[in-house]
């Protein structure tokens, strides 16, 4: 699948926003000022830099308002209605957390409850398609509700150790545990991945056209000259090479210098908001390469009619 | 809106006989001249005259080369465009309501006015039956020509997709599938007409008719050397002592 940088920018922090949301709404935040309104206008940034971000990936965004009518049947939709319900209860509570520095309890459960929702429904637009193998399983909506609550508890342990709040160190404990937990879960995502290839699925070549019954199928002409628009969404080549370097930064990035900085913050002789922020931002740009890979080696069902990629898993793993 | 409709009170859609169709493209060119002149916005090209011209079509058609185990290979020609599925994954995952299947005829299509060009759909399809349309800035499919098929301003003999009615093979037939007495649900019960991906659960409505078996077909392996005669693998006179004279060096 075309791996569309809007789409995976929106993916990455809409996740981290929300759970930032979430978190705060839970009670996990600090007293401070400064602390209070630098996480608010971050949780936000995160939120809705993601979302505006989502935009930029229409062909007609002016038409986008049309998006929150279709809740009853389209996750797309309930992302959208279910992000702006989000955002909405969490500035009323954030009203109260920053004027007043009170944690109306029931208000933040409930914006915590809808960030879930929110970022559930934003795996359930991938998880939903039986189009595309490697997402249609359950560990995808585990995968991004996994990381995003990695990211939120490591953005929430760095500010709480930057603004001198107390339980940074705790915090920053129970996101060493999100993070391991988080790659457990793509580990097993991508374990699976390996062996789901579009012929497995019972969507190659000879499934797409029925000819299978007949014998061995062969795309023999092709029934354009030019890549066309099914080829470029959905029969996704370039860069595919870089596959297992890609996810060797994922994995060195996203899991294995984040946990190292983080142990060393918790434990270590060092001041743990320097290695946490350091934490924080390694850990990004590993999530950015992660969901590069989700969309770049994921196979639709269509790349069969053109006779492309019939028994490729996952790329980086073979 | 983008719920399905529980039942639908015509299935209308086509027949594709892949025994039949000699891969003309005929089908596609006459869906882009319809489509692009009529209903809707015109189905854009892109870089039309340059190196790499691509664009909008409803209707492509592919090749195929089946080997069947103990006989020859052969080509199927083959065109893919939307089955107006019962089950329409690319009508649900619309959040916008510009997709939706029509409750009276079971025609799938896509309200352009109301499309901000997410893509979801053509994500959601299994057949590669919707295309972006790049200069619109829409998601365009096939209509199955529905402003030809009620269209009174025309003879009646050209109310059929503008594909059924240019095929020059009659390899494409229009009708309705609800109607168990239709010439095209009888010609799929005879014919063993089948539906494309049935594990997606899409409950496509248009069929294709498989090839039908070779009968004369040749065993694999025999090609033409049954037919024509084969140079000996040992030749004499001239090229026999050339032969030998290369094998000194070989």
């Amino acid at each position: 699948m075309h791996p569309a940088l809007s789409v995976i920018v929106f993916t990455t922090l809409s996740g981290i926003g929300f759970a930032l949301m979430g978190l705060l709404g839970i009670g996990l935040g600090g007293d401070g000022l400064a602390f209070r309104w630098t996480a608010v206008v971050l949780a936000y940034a995160f939120a809705v830099i993601g979302l505006l971000s989502s935009v930029a990936h229409l062909k007609s965004p002016g038409r986008a308002i049309h998006a929150f009518s279709q809740w009853r049947s389209s996750w797309l939709s309930r992302e959208g209605v279910l992000s702006i319900l989000t955002l909405g209860v969490f500035g009323l509570w954030a009203l109260a957390y920053l004027f007043m520095n009170r944690s109306i309890g029931s208000l933040g459960i409930l914006a915590a409850v809808l960030a879930v929702a929110t970022v559930y429904s934003t795996s359930m637009i991938y998880a939903q398609l039986r189009t595309v193998p490697h997402w249609a399983t359950w560990l995808t909506p585990a995968a991004f509700l996994a990381f995003g609550v990695a990211g939120g508890l490591m953005l929430l342990a760095t500010l709480l150790a930057v603004f001198g709040e107390d339980g940074a160190r705790a915090v920053a404990q129970f996101a060493l545990l999100a993070l391991v937990i988080a790659w457990s879960v793509k580990a097993a995502w991508w374990q699976r991945t390996a062996k789901t290839t579009l012929v497995a699925a019972g969507s190659g070549t000879g499934d797409a056209t029925g000819l299978g019954r007949i014998g061995k199928v062969r795309a023999f002409e092709p029934p354009h000259t030019s890549p066309n628009y099914l080829m470029r969404e959905m029969a996704f080549e370039v860069g595919r090479n870089r596959a297992r370097a890609l996810r060797r930064v994922a994995i060195a990035a996203g899991a294995v210098l984040p946990t190292l900085l983080v142990i060393l913050a918790v434990y270590g002789p060092v001041a743990p908001a320097a290695a946490l922020l350091l934490a924080l931002a390694i850990h990004l740009a590993g999530m950015l390469a992660e969901r590069w890979l989700f969309f770049a080696e994921a196979r639709h069902a269509v790349a069969s009619y053109y006779g492309i990629g019939q028994s490729d898993g996952a790329l980086a793993s073979r | 809106m983008t719920t399905l409709p529980q039942t639908t009170n015509k299935k209308l859609g086509l027949v594709i006989d892949l025994d039949v169709c000699v891969g003309c493209h005929a089908c596609a060119v006459a869906c882009k001249e319809w489509n692009t002149g009529a209903y809707g916005a015109p189905l854009s090209d892109m870089d039309a005259y340059g190196a790499e011209p691509s664009g909008t079509w409803l209707n492509r058609v592919h090749s195929y080369e089946v080997k069947p185990e103990d006989k020859p290979a052969q080509i199927v020609h083959f065109p893919r465009s939307c089955l107006h599925c019962e089950d329409a994954p690319c009508v649900t995952v619309c959040p916008t309501g510009a997709s939706y299947k029509r409750s009276e005829d079971g025609i799938v299509l896509v309200n352009e006015d109301r499309c901000m060009g997410c893509g979801l759909c053509a994500w959601a399809c299994p057949y590669g039956a919707r295309e972006m349309d790049m200069d619109a800035g829409v998601m365009k499919k096939c209509t199955l020509c529905v402003d030809r098929i009620y269209n009174d301003h025309i003879p009646q003999e050209d109310r059929v997709p503008s594909c059924v009615r240019t095929c020059p093979a009659n390899a494409r037939h229009f009708g309705d599938f609800a109607d168990t007495d239709s010439a095209v649900s009888r010609m799929v019960a005879e014919r063993g007409g089948y539906d494309l991906m049935p594990e997606q659960g899409t409950r496509p409505v248009n069929k294709y008719l498989p090839p039908r078996p070779k009968a004369d077909a040749m065993p694999a392996g025999e090609g033409c050397g049954k037919h024509g005669a084969r140079i000996p693998a040992t030749p004499g006179g001239l090229l026999g002592w050339l032969d030998r004279a290369l094998a000194v060096l070989d």
